[in-house]
C-alpha cells in the first residue's frame, strides 16, 4: 500500500462508482464517511513506518511512481489532507441538506483526489495539469444537462484553462532562472509568467469577474466547495514555489506584490460586497476578500505567516459551508436571490438567514467567529509592517461587515404581522445548526483545531520555519 | 523531421486557425480543427520521438471527433450570436492579420527565451495562441470557446514540447485536451436544451 494509492486513486475510482448511486441521503452519508475514515488515516496512521497488526505488518509507503514520475505525500503532508479531507467530509455531509449530493458528492472525490495530486505530484509544477483536470470535472458539477450553461461557468472554463500554460512555462524559466540567478530579463519573464498563471488560478482582480456571475447562475453550495478547493490548494501551491525558488522566497518585490494584491483583494471583494444587492454575489466577493487575506499571510515574515496562512484554512473551508448550505436554502424559498426577492426571508428560513449573516460576519472577522482568530494575527502582523496596510484591510473588514448588516436588515424586513412559517426540514436544520456551533467554536477556541495545524509548515523545507 | 516539413505544418496552421476564425459551418471548423493537429503533429516532431508525438495528434483527432458527433446531433443552426460581439468576416480577417503581424515580430524573441526552439516551431506555437485567443475574445458561444481554448492549448503545446520531453505530461495534456472535448461538448447539450425546449 502505498500513499498516492489511498487518497489519489481510491478516491477518483469512489467518485467514479458514487456515479451510479442516486440517493441523495446514502451519497452524503457514505460520502461523508469516506472522506471521514480517509481523514483519520491520514492524521493518526503514520507513513514509512511499519506497523504489527496481529500477525500481519502494515506500511504506507509515502511514494507511487507513474509514467516516470513521482506522485510522493510526505510524512509531513499528513495533517494537511487530514485537513483536506475533513473538510470535504464536511462539505460531503451537508450536500444532502442543498439536494446537491449527485454531483457534489461523487466529483467532489474526484476533485479532491486530483487537487491531492497536484499537491503529490514531483517535480511540482506538473499541478497545474492536475488542478486543469480538476476544473474540468467541475464543469458538470455546475451546471446540468439540463439548463444552459451561463456566462459564468464559460468564463471560468476559460480563465482557469489559461492558468495551466502559464505556470507550467513559468516553471520551466524558473529553473532557468536558478541555473543563471544574474539573468534579470529571464527572472522578470519567468516572474510575470508565475504572476499571469496564479492570477487566473486564483481569480486575482480584476479575473474574478466569474465568481459573481457563478453564484447568480449555479447552486450555491457547489459553486462554494469550488470556491473552497480551488484557491486553497492553489494557495498551497504557490507556497510551494516559493519554498522552492529562494530568489522568489527572498525578493521584496515579490512581498511588496503579494501585500498590494492582497489588499486589492480584500479591498475590492469589500467594497463590492457593501454595494451587492444580490445575496449570492455578496458570498462571491467574500470568498474574494478571503483570498486576498491568504494573500496578505503570505506577504508577512514567513514564520508568522505561514501558521496564519493554515489558520485561515479551516475558517474559510467552514465559513463557506454554512454560507453556501445557507443560501441555497434561501434560493429554494424565493425567486430569486436579489434583495427585493429576499426581503423578510427570516421568517421562513430562519437558521439559514442566521447561517448566512454568521457567516458573513465569520469572514469579515467579526469578533468570537472562525474568521476573527487568524484575521486579528494577520492584522496585527500586518500593522507592525506598515500601517496604511493596516488600513486597507480595515477598510475591506468595514466593506464586508456592511454587507452583512445590509443582508440582515433585508431578510429581516418582513411586512408587519407576518408570522413565523419555517421550511428548513430536519437535515438541514441539523447541518446549519452544527455549522454555526463550529463557526463559534473555532471563533471561542482558535487552539481546537491546533493538533491539526501546529506541524503543516513542516510540509516546507523553507517557509516556516 | 525536415525544416521546410515544419514551415509548410506554419502554412498549414496560418490557413486552419484564420479559417477557423473566418468559417460559420460547424462541419468546416471540425475540419480545419483536425488539420490543425496534423500541422502541430509536424511541429512537435522537431523535439519529439513519432511515437509521443503522435499521441497529440490522436488525441486532437478524438477530440475534434467528440465536438463533431455532439455537433451533428443537434438543430442544424447555430445558436445566435450576442449583437455586442463583432461578427464581420472583415473585421476577422483583419484582426487575424494583426495577430500574423505581431507573432512574426516576437517570434525571434520568444524563440530565445524557448531555448531556440526553432523559428516555425515558435512561429506555429505563437500563431495558434494569438488566434486561439483572438477566437476566444470574439464570441461566447460553445462550440467556438471551446476550439478556441484548444487552439490555445495546441499552440503551448508544440512550445512546450520543445523544452519537456515527459512522457507523464503528455499523457496528461492528452486527458485535458480529451477532457476539453467532453465539456465542451456537455455544454453544447445543455445550451441545446433550451432551444429543444423553445421551439
Amino acid at each position: 500500500m502505498n500513499a498516492p494509492t489511498l487518497w489519489i486513486i481510491v478516491p477518483i475510482l469512489l467518485g467514479v462508482l458514487l456515479l451510479f448511486v442516486n440517493n441523495q441521503r446514502v451519497l452524503s452519508v457514505l460520502g461523508g464517511l469516506f472522506a471521514v475514515g480517509l481523514a483519520l488515516i491520514a492524521q493518526f496512521v503514520p507513513l514509512e513506518v511499519a506497523m504489527k497488526l496481529g500477525s500481519y505488518s502494515l506500511k504506507i509507503d509515502s511514494s507511487l511512481i507513474v509514467l516516470g514520475r513521482v506522485l510522493l505525500i510526505q510524512p509531513a503532508e499528513g495533517s494537511l489532507l487530514a485537513l483536506i479531507y475533513g473538510a470535504a467530509a464536511l462539505w460531503f455531509f451537508g450536500a444532502e441538506a442543498s439536494k446537491t449530493a449527485t454531483r457534489l458528492v461523487p466529483m467532489g472525490f474526484m476533485i479532491i483526489a486530483l487537487m491531492v495530486a497536484a499537491i503529490a505530484v514531483q517535480p511540482f509544477l506538473y499541478a497545474a495539469l492536475f488542478i486543469e483536470m480538476a476544473i474540468l470535472i467541475a464543469i458538470p458539477m455546475l451546471t446540468t444537462i439540463y439548463t444552459p450553461p451561463g456566462r459564468g461557468v464559460v468564463r471560468f472554463l476559460i480563465y482557469q484553462t489559461l492558468a495551466m500554460p502559464f505556470i507550467l512555462v513559468a516553471g520551466w524559466l524558473l529553473a532557468g532562472v536558478e541555473a543563471s540567478p544574474g539573468d534579470l530579463a529571464l527572472t522578470a519573464q519567468s516572474a510575470a509568467m508565475l504572476g499571469m498563471g496564479f492570477a487566473f488560478l486564483l481569480a486575482i482582480f480584476p479575473l474574478y469577474n466569474w465568481i459573481p456571475l457563478l453564484l447568480e447562475e449555479s447552486s450555491p453550495y457547489v459553486v462554494g466547495f469550488l470556491l473552497w478547493i480551488v484557491p486553497t490548494i492553489t494557495i498551497i501551491f504557490g507556497a510551494g514555489f516559493l519554498d522552492r525558488y529562494s530568489w522568489l522566497r527572498s525578493s521584496p518585490q515579490l512581498i511588496i506584490a503579494l501585500r498590494y494584491i492582497g489588499l486589492l483583494m480584500v479591498v475590492s471583494g469589500g467594497a463590492f460586497a457593501a454595494f451587492q444587492r444580490h445575496l449570492g454575489r455578496i458570498m462571491a466577493y467574500g470568498s474574494i476578500a478571503e483570498t486576498g487575506f491568504s494573500l496578505l499571510a503570505l506577504s508577512l515574515d514567513f514564520r508568522l505567516g505561514i501558521p496564519i496562512l493554515f489558520l485561515l484554512i479551516p475558517a474559510r473551508a467552514l465559513g463557506l459551508a454554512v454560507w453556501a448550505l445557507s443560501l441555497t436554502i434561501i434560493k429554494e424559498n424565493v425567486e430569486t436571490m436579489r434583495f427585493g426577492a429576499a426581503q423578510g426571508i427570516l421568517r421562513i428560513t430562519p437558521l439559514a438567514g442566521a447561517g448566512m449573516i454568521v457567516a458573513t460576519l465569520s469572514t469579515a472577522a467579526f469578533p468570537l467567529l472562525a474568521g476573527f482568530p487568524a484575521r486579528l494575527a494577520l492584522w496585527e502582523s500586518l500593522s507592525h509592517i506598515s500601517l496604511n496596510s493596516a488600513l486597507w484591510m480595515a477598510i475591506g473588514i468595514i466593506g464586508l461587515l456592511t454587507s452583512a448588516f445590509r443582508s440582515l436588515a433585508v431578510i429581516s424586513m418582513a411586512e408587519e404581522y407576518t408570522s413565523w412559517k419555517p421550511r428548513e426540514n430536519r437535515a438541514q436544520i441539523i447541518m446549519l445548526g452544527l455549522g454555526m456551533i463550529g463557526l463559534f467554536i473555532l471563533g471561542l477556541f482558535p487552539q481546537t483545531l491546533q493538533f491539526l495545524l501546529a506541524d503543516l509548515p513542516l510540509m516546507f523545507e523553507h517557509l516556516g520555519r | 523531421m525536415a525544416i521546410p516539413f515544419a514551415w509548410f505544418a506554419v502554412v498549414l496552421l496560418i490557413i486552419t486557425s484564420a479559417g477557423l476564425l473566418l468559417v460559420r459551418d460547424w462541419r468546416w471548423s471540425i475540419i480545419l480543427l483536425a488539420a490543425q493537429y496534423v500541422g502541430m503533429f509536424v511541429l512537435t516532431l522537431q523535439h519529439w520521438p513519432i511515437g509521443m508525438a503522435s499521441v497529440k495528434v490522436v488525441a486532437g483527432w478524438m477530440s475534434a471527433a467528440i465536438l463533431g458527433m455532439t455537433r451533428s446531433g443537434l438543430s442544424t443552426e447555430d445558436p445566435r450570436e450576442e449583437s455586442i460581439w463583432p461578427r464581420g468576416r472583415l473585421f476577422r480577417l483583419f484582426a487575424a492579420v494583426i495577430i500574423l503581424l505581431i507573432v512574426s515580430v516576437v517570434t525571434p524573441s520568444v524563440d530565445h527565451i524557448m531555448a531556440d526552439a526553432g523559428f516555425a516551431v515558435t512561429n506555429g506555437s505563437l500563431l495558434l495562441i494569438g488566434m486561439g485567443l483572438l477566437h476566444l475574445g470574439i464570441t461566447a458561444r460553445i462550440l467556438p470557446v471551446t476550439v478556441g481554448l484548444m487552439t490555445v492549448l495546441a499552440g503551448f503545446e508544440i512550445l512546450y514540447s520543445s523544452v519537456e520531453g515527459s512522457v507523464l505530461v503528455a499523457a496528461l495534456l492528452a486527458v485535458i485536451n480529451l477532457g476539453l472535448a467532453l465539456v465542451g461538448s456537455y455544454l453544447m447539450l445543455a445550451s441545446n436544451t433550451q432551444e429543444t425546449e423553445s421551439l
